[in-house]
């Protein structure tokens, strides 16, 4: 059971991202529902890529009979954190704009072409 | 590299085909037949008689530029007869970035029934 | 002679390096000259269409190509730790689709954006974007497709919101590149449940181990539903509008290109990652693209029709046009995954599949020429609403000819492009069930009435006063649409060279995906 907890936890913080997207109406508020994702699929990854008994995969400090873990997850989570930072970087200086603009950062100001 | 005759390979679509160069081919023909009819007409257009005005009453014609239908008037009939379909799809269409992420989420729910997973 | 071994062996590689290597190097080159710039981004791009060139007729002539990066491939404990691309028939046909009309944008920006400001920003932008949907359908690893994802995805948001200035440009690509993370990061999601099960992440090789598992099961729903909504697929459509109405005309016509490289992600799921076990559900999956297609279709068509603005009722309609590409896959997808029936026994399957592979690059094409005209219009007169247009083709000749082209080969009017592969379509649909390739047929009419609408709207009519001074637009947009509409008109002369030589090759390598996987198993 309590190696389920961090699984439980990354599904938890994916459906908590995705409730403030969908009904908080405040545009910073949205982006920190993306970030909410962005971690909890961070954490499946890392999560992912722990095996019982393994240790880090440094190759100079590791003692010798002891067993490395593969350090696949880990790179995937390290770019995968980079892009975020860059995709967070660029949507916040579009908010920046739009509020610029309208003096507004709710989100139901935006939009409505159709109607 | 490609031969002339590939180019003019009849195009096999299962049960039927197509062929476009024979297709163009016949469009010429019947064009040129059609040109030749017109040529038989009797031409009894005179410029600057009362046959070319557009209204054989003599009303004054408005003003040309107010004569150009807009794009908002066109299929007008079918715009009002659709008008059910048309205000429910208008309603969905709110440009709301979270509604965008709602329909996201809605289309993976079906998806998971649809399958049997829930 | 060395040398261009050298080059040629390494190909793969340098599709995706050029256009980011002249990415970095275009904001250099511009501190020199404007028209410097402009020719050495049209000149990598052309090189690039090249290779692309190059490598299709070697993937054409002798099957898979695997490109390792690095070095040769490396296994440990039996799992490819490389990066990898691998290039079938489908992943060119993409590529040539995207280098296509990231060509045609190059040359077309000269004169559309002639006297912007911030235009180095924009052919980095460009360049990038180009680089990383090369990367997304060449790609055979499936980290390194989200990673091009989200290149792409970055760069196009910011192509979107491009003019600054305007509110409506920065809220659509706020949309876009909102909509696009969250896509990638269920994409990451799903891939990372594929990674726990299966310890690889290379394509072929999850492939080879899958066993449609209850997570493969909710893994392949998120891949689906994500790319779908990055593709524009009804009921997710509704960032293409906002993002198609408001980028500069020649940026929509590259992000034509990036929905299609996600509809590329789609198919590639489902023939290929899933290609082993996408017959063991009980309900096919090609219902749920049959479904999504006709959805697809009408609900762009209709909405299509009441649209006011010139470049968001393309964008309806370019939505419509996605339909008719799952519609054709979606078909085949059934009778595929359908052990009871088989190919072998309901060939038009293959036929749909034809039609749809097809219409992608028709649909990029059409879409793109529209979007063109689009801009051409508001370069003439900087208007953008259809009431407010009229009797145009009295000044632009040359585009009203193009628009006419672009219109006929949309609707699928003989003898343009479209035609051929709506053919394709309705035919086999039409065996599969008759009600299919009648709502098809119709919303094809639709489309022919909603571009008619804008026809008379903008280009006849009597000429309008305000109108009096405006002239055809510069030759380098004129001859960008040249470029696009003598290849529609190609295309709809001769549909057998084209269907035969490049589309039945794709087709092929979607529904054998065991061919895929030789490419990889080869290594091991």
């Amino acid at each position: 059971m309590i190696a389920n907890i961090p699984y439980i936890a990354a599904a938890a913080l994916i459906i908590i991202g995705l409730y403030t997207i969908i009904f908080r109406k405040n545009l910073i508020k949205m982006l920190i529902g993306i970030t909410i994702i962005e971690s909890g699929v961070n954490l499946f990854l890392i999560t992912l890529g722990y095996r019982k008994g393994g240790i880090a995969p440094i190759f100079t400090g590791a003692p010798a009979e002891s067993t490395m873990m593969f350090p696949v997850p880990q790179a995937l989570t390290l770019t995968s954190i980079v892009i975020g930072v860059a995709v967070l970087a660029l949507m916040l200086s579009f908010i920046v704009h739009m509020y610029r603009h309208t003096k507004s950062l709710d989100v139901r100001k935006f939009g409505g072409d159709d109607q | 590299m490609i031969s002339i005759d590939e180019l003019f390979n009849t195009f096999n679509t299962g049960n039927g085909f197509w062929n476009p160069v024979l297709w163009l081919i016949a469009f010429v023909i019947i064009f040129l037949i059609i040109y030749i009819i017109r040529g038989f007409g009797n031409n009894s257009y005179k410029k600057g008689t009362g046959q070319t005005q557009v209204f054989l009453s003599g009303n004054p014609e408005s003003d040309f530029e107010s004569m150009h239908v807009k794009s908002s008037n066109l299929y007008w009939g079918w715009t009002e007869s659709m008008k059910w379909i048309i205000d429910a799809l208008k309603s969905i269409h709110t440009g709301n970035v979270s509604d965008y992420v709602l329909w996201f989420v809605i289309v993976m729910g079906v998806l998971f029934l649809f399958v049997g997973l829930i | 002679m060395n040398f261009i071994d050298l080059i040629m062996s390494h190909a793969p590689a340098l599709l995706v390096v050029i256009p980011l290597l002249g990415a970095f190097l275009t904001p250099l080159i511009s501190k020199i000259n404007d028209k410097i710039r402009n020719i050495f981004v049209i000149s990598i791009l052309g090189i690039t269409a090249v290779f692309v060139l190059l490598v299709a007729q070697q993937v054409l002539d002798t099957g898979t190509i695997t490109y390792v990066f690095g070095s040769s491939l490396q296994t440990q404990n039996n799992t490819v730790i490389r990066i990898l691309f691998e290039i079938d028939a489908l992943s060119i046909f993409m590529a040539l689709v995207s280098i296509i009309l990231a060509f045609v944008a190059s040359i077309y920006s000269w004169g559309f954006l002639e006297n912007e400001t911030g235009q180095d920003k924009y052919y980095t932008l460009l360049l990038l974007m180009t680089a990383g949907m090369l990367g997304m359908v060449l790609t055979g690893d499936l980290f390194n497709f989200f990673v091009f994802i989200e290149i792409t995805s970055i760069a196009s948001a910011a192509l979107i919101a491009f003019w600054t200035n305007r509110v409506k440009a920065v809220e659509a690509g706020f949309k876009y590149i909102f909509i696009s993370t969250i896509g990638a990061l269920f994409i990451l999601f799903a891939l990372a449940l594929l990674y726990g099960q299966y310890d690889a992440l290379n394509i072929a090789q999850l492939a080879d181990r899958i066993t449609f598992t209850y997570l493969d099961k909710i893994a392949l729903i998120i891949f689906i539903s994500a790319l779908a909504m990055k593709g524009g697929i009804v009921p997710m459509h509704m960032w293409v509008p906002d993002a198609y109405g408001r980028a500069p005309a020649s940026a929509s016509l590259v992000l034509v290109a990036a929905t299609q490289a996600s509809l590329y992600g789609v198919f590639r799921v489902l023939f290929t990652l899933y290609g082993n076990v996408i017959h063991l559900p009980n309900i096919s999956f090609g219902w749920i693209l049959v479904i999504l297609g006709l959805i697809t279709m009408l609900v762009g068509v209709i909405m299509a029709m009441i649209q006011t603005d010139f470049k968001r009722l393309i964008a309806y309609g370019a939505v419509a046009e996605l339909g008719y590409i799952f519609l054709g896959v979606g078909t085949g997808l059934t009778i595929i995954a359908n052990p009871d029936i088989g190919i072998s026994s309901a060939p038009f399957a293959v036929e749909a599949m034809k039609g749809s592979i097809f219409h992608i690059i028709n649909d990029a094409l059409d879409v793109g020429l529209l979007f063109m005209i689009a801009g051409a219009v508001y370069y003439a007169t900087k208007e953008t609403s259809l009431n407010s247009l009229g009797g145009l083709a009295r000044n632009m000749k040359y585009t009203t000819i193009f628009f006419i082209i672009g219109l006929l080969a949309i609707s699928g009017i003989p003898p343009m492009n479209g035609f051929a592969s709506k053919l394709l379509i309705y035919e086999s649909t039409y065996q599969l069930n008759p009600i299919i390739s009648i709502i098809a047929i119709l919303s094809s009419i639709m489309l022919l009435a909603v571009f008619v609408k804008i026809f008379q709207s903008v280009f006849l009519g009597p000429k309008l006063k305000k109108f009096d001074d405006v002239k055809e637009v510069p030759k380098s947009m004129l001859i960008a649409m040249g470029i696009v509409a003598s290849i529609i008109i190609f295309f709809g002369l001769f549909p057998d060279l084209i269907v035969s030589n490049l589309v039945e090759p794709a087709v092929n390598a979607l529904i054998h995906p065991e061919n895929y996987l030789q490419g990889l198993t080869g290594g091991l």
